[in-house]
């Protein structure tokens, strides 16, 4: 069975708009009253459950809140609620500033953030400077994790861990802030080692979400469904490569996915995205170097598809400086191809891992 | 010219220890910078010099030393003017 043929037949996972970020407003959102006004605020209801379902989820949450920004830590440590929330923004400034600079922190696509405030002039404002934010009225709140962008396709182990990687990530962040040093003496201090080996069949609910969630850093857009992806394992005209990451701060989880379809001759790369949280760190240079010494080693040419749209750019220059050259287009997609001659070792900041 | 190359010198040293290369040196062969660099290079190029890097640009010759950033510069912003 070809692959089209098999694509026909399974259904694909709709790309309709699931939310990755709930950013929640807190007097007479988070909790009854104004702080402000009345110290002894108390908790909507549900609320907690709420967030924490929604953190189960994998779905990542933050604040934009008009108050005192100690006054309202203290608070929320109290409820015991704090540690939910990433990059919490609690000043003066606009909500639509606040959410940007949430958006900027997470390095997330701004089209898959949610807003709930109980005012409409803050809804409003969101929605206008920031059109692509879901905003939802406070009232709403109770039927919240009924609806269906709140609903991810699956709840992976990496899913229930997002909000922890993030916060590693923050440390991280704090780390790269503090050290004047060049780059790569900076990335060899995290100590990085990244895995790479064939899929398997507990890596396939991953390699779906990572399809669904990544538009950034994606070589083809294409989304694939489990059923695809699980017959390309057992193919034997396909590698399905997964890479994972970990640094001494924890583990970043599975981080790329790569499809390529082995022919006689040539290998051709249908697919290759990374998770957008590793962009900073050069993983899809080496990922790409790996395919590069494999097929040499196999004594095959390589090409890879690419569909250029209008945030994948940093994958083509990828492509692009690990000397892959444009060599004709088919069906709409650029074939690029590599002569395989000067590939470098891999950054000496990195300890790979093939599995 | 002479401004543009510090200026780029400069950039680097946010990467490397050592700045002190000749112009005419290839950066990437030499081992001095990676692809990553190559990337952070362009939208440094774009965001400072207001310059559109196409897809056709992005070639290894544009970027190898640092006469040839400073060359595709000075096209880039001539056929911009």
């Amino acid at each position: 069975m070809t692959t089209e043929t098999l694509a026909a037949k399974v259904e694909k996972p709709a790309k309709e708009k699931k939310i990755k970020c709930v950013v929640w407003d807190l007097d007479n959102t988070v909790w009854d009253g104004v702080l402000l006004e009345d110290g002894n605020v108390t908790l909507r209801p549900n609320i907690v459950e709420i967030i924490q379902t929604l953190d189960k989820r994998g779905i990542l949450q933050s604040v934009a809140s008009k108050n005192e920004h100690q006054h309202a830590m203290a608070k929320l440590e109290e409820f015991g609620l704090a540690e939910y929330f990433l990059y919490p923004q609690i000043n003066w400034n606009s909500k639509a500033a606040s959410i940007d600079t949430i958006v900027k922190k997470l390095n997330i696509g701004v089209d898959t953030f949610a807003f709930i405030d109980d005012q409409p002039f803050e809804r409003e404002e969101v929605n206008y400077s920031l059109p692509d934010v879901l905003c939802i009225d406070a009232l709403q709140t109770p039927e919240l994790l009924a609806m269906p962008e709140m609903n991810p396709r699956f709840i992976t182990e990496d899913s229930a861990k997002r909000r922890a990687m993030y916060m590693s990530d923050m440390q991280r962040q704090q780390l790269e802030d503090d050290f004047t040093g060049p780059k790569d003496e900076f990335l060899a201090t995290l100590q990085m080692t990244l895995s790479i080996g064939p899929a398997q069949v507990e890596d396939l609910q991953r390699a779906e979400e990572l399809t669904v969630r990544t538009n950034q850093l994606n070589t083809s857009g294409k989304t694939y469904s489990y059923d695809e992806l699980d017959f390309f394992r057992q193919s034997d005209q396909h590698l399905l490569l997964m890479a994972g990451l970990d640094d001494k701060y924890g583990t970043y989880g599975k981080i790329g996915l790569t499809l390529i379809e082995c022919m006689p001759d040539v290998w051709r790369v249908k697919l290759l995205l990374m998770s957008c949280r590793v962009m900073s760190r050069g993983v899809g240079s080496v990922l790409i170097n790996h395919l590069r010494n494999e097929a040499k080693r196999n004594g095959v040419r390589l090409q890879a598809e690419f569909l250029s749209n209008d945030r994948n750019r940093m994958m083509y220059m990828t492509y692009k400086f690990a000397n892959f050259k444009e060599v004709g287009e088919e069906d709409g997609l650029s074939i690029l191809e590599n002569d395989l001659s000067n590939i470098p070792p891999h950054p000496s900041y990195l300890t790979l891992n093939l599995l | 010219m002479e401004n543009n190359n510090a200026k780029i010198r400069e950039f680097m040293g946010q990467f490397i220890s050592n700045v002190d290369f000749a112009d005419d040196e290839d950066i990437f062969a030499s081992g001095l910078v990676n692809s990553l660099f190559a990337m952070q290079l362009v939208l440094f190029l774009e965001k400072d010099y207001g310059i559109t890097v196409e897809n056709e640009d992005l070639d290894y010759d544009n970027f190898r030393t640092l006469n040839a950033i400073v060359d595709f510069i000075e096209r880039k912003t001539k056929a911009a003017a």
